[in-house]
């Protein structure tokens, strides 16, 4: 990563001077992932696709839908799909609260649509540098990684990056 | 002060346009000799005011043509003149041509002078050719014309209606140029004057008798109150050479008394040997101007997009009074809000079911603007279709049905490029030589289909060919072989089929022409819009193509049902009884399937539970309700736990950011912000009959 100062969490920047320094070290070679967490595994997708993050509210489910459609929801007077992102990976499933949080992305395809993802926090944003950006190892015909475009080091935590219009594609949501 | 008038240009070019449509479809339906008065009169119209425009912005080419066409028109409408089949189509070259030209000078690129020099000429030798020949038949079979000609002058009634001076015509001078024709006489009747003091200025109120002596020809006085025919009342009868009797008498009772509107009838004339000389130049010279015509819909002129709506004042004024009635009740609401006590409660209901039927009016009227039926998207099929088979020696029966079809006018201007596209591909690829059918047991001609209607929110439109189906081995050897797809894939049907939307894909192998290339084009446009385009092909027994657009505002009244502890919306209309039967009533078949003798005709049953895969709360036929309901003229039953209230719902489409589910038209949001389902009834009955529908949505594998 570049020589910023490293702040995991914008509520950390208290005064307007880390502000600043924090907001001039970004500079236009990296990209900002907010990340976020599935049981024990960090994630992140690109903070220019976020739309909103938002608390849970009773959804509307689809008939014949798979499982990880949790159903959908007005969102600022559109319908959206809330994908229920531990169901999709095939993790052990948590009760819905209202404290259980959405991310609301948008996601190119055919046609740009705004899909919801259900996930359990969400901790910060980092700036992530291309450079540092690793590819995802082939795990085998077991686990797909398609949907991972990279490996990120933060802390000694790893960061997945995921390329969501891959993942969320009408095909893969299915 | 100097006015630009370019700045009129693009309302010139949209009416010319438009008229040249209009000129098209009625020349479409003329039928040679026995040609209806009223669309002559309508073409020439047309030509006319194309002519004055024209001339009023200096575009000389088209004014020039213009009166050529205006003056054989006239000889046609006058019945001095044959309307031959010939005759008809050198018009319709030349709607062409001034099509072309119009779109020439608009986009400001050089005009086809060689092919206008051309229809020019062949024009003005028709008019010299049949000229000739008009004086002899006149005198050989034209009776009618002789018998008006053959008098001795002309008793005209005439009466402006008040307005005629708004439209800009002034009594006095057509008074004036009626008394160069012959020795005149005229008589004011002005009964309907009123006082002074109550006279509109701008208002008509004189009448006049008038008396022509003189043999004159009938078309010559017509012709001067042709602009206002409309706008007056108006009889004209012959004045008999002896008889000189009370006037209004006569004009009143008289039954030779003959209306202007109806008065062009043309006599039918034997087709003379005129046919040899305008038909010598004709053949090659066609296929060059349908493809200007087909060229204007085929996406190449495509900046027509961005048009505009013409409204009537009518329409205008009665939105300018629902937006009063709106208004009203909005002020009568919020005056009820400032002291508001328990007791205003019922003039609150009250004002709110107003508010509502406001809304509604507001929203039919405003959506009425909006939408124009679909046939002036068909409009082009029959000159498109008419000449390709030409150019193929193929035979082909068009049918076009649901033209009244009404589409937003958004979408219209959008779909008449890809929909012409379809329908070329259709001919071009789909259907087989005569020879190929009737050596594979078809009736030698093919028949092309293009349907539209509304379904659940949808414009749905089918183009039909009775053809010989896609070609699943060359369509996919071509994919491989450009690169789409690796050689080893195995595809079902079905998906090799849809190959042919990819961008890139094109069959056009020697024979085929330009059209193919096209089906990436055709896709694009509609999604574009929304909308899917499907594919549906059985070799040797033809193909299907089906464009699904959602209307843009789709506004429904919905009766809300609930069902295992879900709620969804049912559209009012498919709605025709709710029953309450009995388990009983009910007789099996194979042990599943449930059917319901409703009046003498059986009807499925269809539990909402079971093809949705929900855990019913209601399982006991005698417990819940039955709906009947009707999609695609099919009767169901459709078993749910009750009924709720009925509202006006705005549906939203499921795929703009999920996908199409089967069996739902898609959502909406209620009042306090949740989302309900909105059921598509044909879509149900599709399920019930095919579980495997269903499976669609479940993850690939």
């Amino acid at each position: 990563m570049s020589g910023q100062p490293k702040v995991s969490n914008l509520d950390d920047l208290q005064t307007e001077n880390e502000c600043f320094e924090y907001f001039a070290a970004v500079d236009n070679d990296t990209e900002q992932y907010l990340h976020f967490t599935l049981a024990d595994e960090d994630y992140a997708v690109e903070i220019l696709r976020v739309q909103e993050i938002k608390g849970w509210k009773p959804v509307t489910s689809i008939p014949n839908s798979p499982e990880h459609i949790c159903g959908v929801v007005n969102f600022r007077s559109k319908i959206v799909p809330i994908v229920d992102l531990r169901r999709y990976f095939e993790m052990p499933i948590k009760e819905y609260h209202p404290e259980t949080i959405v991310i609301v992305l948008r996601v190119e395809g055919v046609s740009e649509r705004t899909v919801g993802i259900v996930v359990d926090s969400v901790l910060g944003t980092h700036n992530v540098a291309p450079s540092s950006i690793k590819l995802s190892p082939d795990l085998g015909d077991g686990i797909n990684t398609a949907f991972i475009s990279g490996l990120v080091a933060v802390d000694d935590r790893m960061m997945m990056l995921l390329d969501i219009d891959r993942l969320l594609s009408i095909e893969a949501l299915g | 002060m100097v006015i630009d008038i370019s700045q009129f240009h693009d309302v010139f070019f949209e009416e010319s346009f438009e008229g040249l449509d209009i000129m098209q479809s009625e020349l479409l339906e003329l039928k040679p000799g026995a040609a209806d008065p009223d669309s002559i009169n309508i073409i020439f119209r047309a030509v006319h005011s194309l002519k004055g425009g024209a001339g009023t912005f200096g575009f000389t080419a088209i004014s020039e043509l213009t009166g050529i066409l205006e003056s054989m028109l006239n000889d046609m409408r006058n019945g001095q003149k044959d309307i031959t089949a010939e005759a008809v189509e050198l018009l319709l070259e030349s709607v062409g041509l001034l099509r072309g030209m119009l779109t020439a000078i608009k986009h400001k690129a050089p005009a086809d002078d060689v092919l206008r020099a051309d229809i020019q000429n062949r024009l003005t030798l028709m008019m010299a050719a049949e000229t000739d020949d008009v004086l002899e038949s006149d005198n050989l079979n034209d009776d009618s014309s002789a018998a008006t000609q053959a008098v001795g002058g002309w008793e005209i009634y005439f009466k402006p209606h008040p307005h005629l001076f708004q439209t800009g015509n002034d009594p006095v001078r057509m008074l004036r140029e009626l008394a160069t024709l012959g020795e005149f006489s005229s008589e004011v009747l002005d009964e309907k004057l009123p006082p002074f003091s109550d006279l509109e200025p701008e208002d008509s109120y004189l009448a006049w008798q008038l008396t022509l002596k003189g043999d004159i020809p009938k078309e010559e006085v017509l012709e001067i109150f042709e602009w206002v025919d409309e706008d007056c009342d108006f009889t004209i009868q012959a004045l008999a050479v002896e008889v000189s009797e009370p006037v209004e008498e006569s004009m009143l009772d008289e039954p030779e008394v003959t209306e202007l509107t109806s008065e062009a009838e043309l006599p039918e004339q034997t087709v003379s040997n005129d046919e040899a000389v305008a038909d010598a130049p004709l053949p090659e010279l066609s296929l060059q101007t349908v493809d200007t015509v087909a060229d204007g819909t085929n996406g190449k002129t495509a900046p027509t997009a961005s048009s505009s709506i013409r409204l009537g004042p009518d329409k205008v004024n009665s939105l300018m009074d629902l937006v009063g009635e709106l208004v009203i009740t909005q002020s009568m609401l919020s005056q009820l809000a400032d002291n508001f006590s328990p007791e205003m409660l019922p003039d609150l209901i009250d004002g709110l079911a107003q508010l509502e039927r406001n809304t509604r009016d507001m929203q039919e009227g405003i959506s009425g603007i909006r939408m124009l039926p679909i046939h002036t998207a068909f409009n082009h099929f029959p000159t498109l279709i008419k000449d390709l088979a030409d150019k193929t020696g193929k035979k082909v029966e068009l049918r076009l049905t649901g033209e009244q079809t009404e589409v937003d006018k958004s979408i219209m201007d959008k779909i008449g490029a890809p929909l012409a596209l379809l329908v070329r591909n259709a001919l071009d690829h789909g259907l087989e030589t005569p020879n190929v059918r009737l050596a594979s047991g078809k009736s030698e001609t093919g028949s092309l289909e293009v349907k539209a209607f509304h379904q659940g929110g949808n414009l749905i439109i089918e183009v039909h060919d009775d053809g010989a189906g896609l070609d699943e081995q060359k369509i996919f050897s071509k994919a491989v072989e450009k690169g789409l797809l690796s050689a080893n894939v195995e595809l079902s049907v079905d998906k090799i089929h849809k190959l042919i939307f990819l961008p890139g894909f094109s069959t056009d192998d020697v024979l085929a022409d330009e059209s193919e290339h096209g089906m990436d084009v055709v896709r694009n446009n509609i999604e574009s819009l929304n909308g899917v385009i499907d594919v549906q092909s059985t070799k040797g027994e033809g193909t299907t193509f089906t464009i699904c657009v959602p209307l843009p505002f789709a506004i429904i009244d919905g009766q809300t049902v609930s069902v295992a502890n879900e709620k969804y919306i049912l559209p009012l209309v498919s709605i025709i009884e709710t029953l309450e039967i009995n388990e009983t009533d009910i007789k099996h078949v194979t042990g599943k399937g449930e059917l319901y003798t409703l009046r003498d005709k059986y009807i499925p049953i269809i539990r909402l539970y079971d093809v949705f895969n929900l855990k019913p709360v209601i399982s006991d036929l005698a417990d819940g309700l039955v709906v009947v309901v009707e999609a695609r003229g099919q009767q169901i039953g459709l078993f749910i736990d009750d009924l709720l209230g009925q509202q006006q719902v705005v549906i939203k489409r499921l795929e703009d950011n999920y996908r199409k589910v089967q069996g739902l038209s898609g959502a909406t949001v209620l009042g306090d912000g949740s989302v309900t389902l909105i059921l598509d009834v044909a879509g149900l009955l599709a399920l019930y009959r095919d579980p495997s529908l269903a499976m669609h949505n479940e993850r690939a594998a």
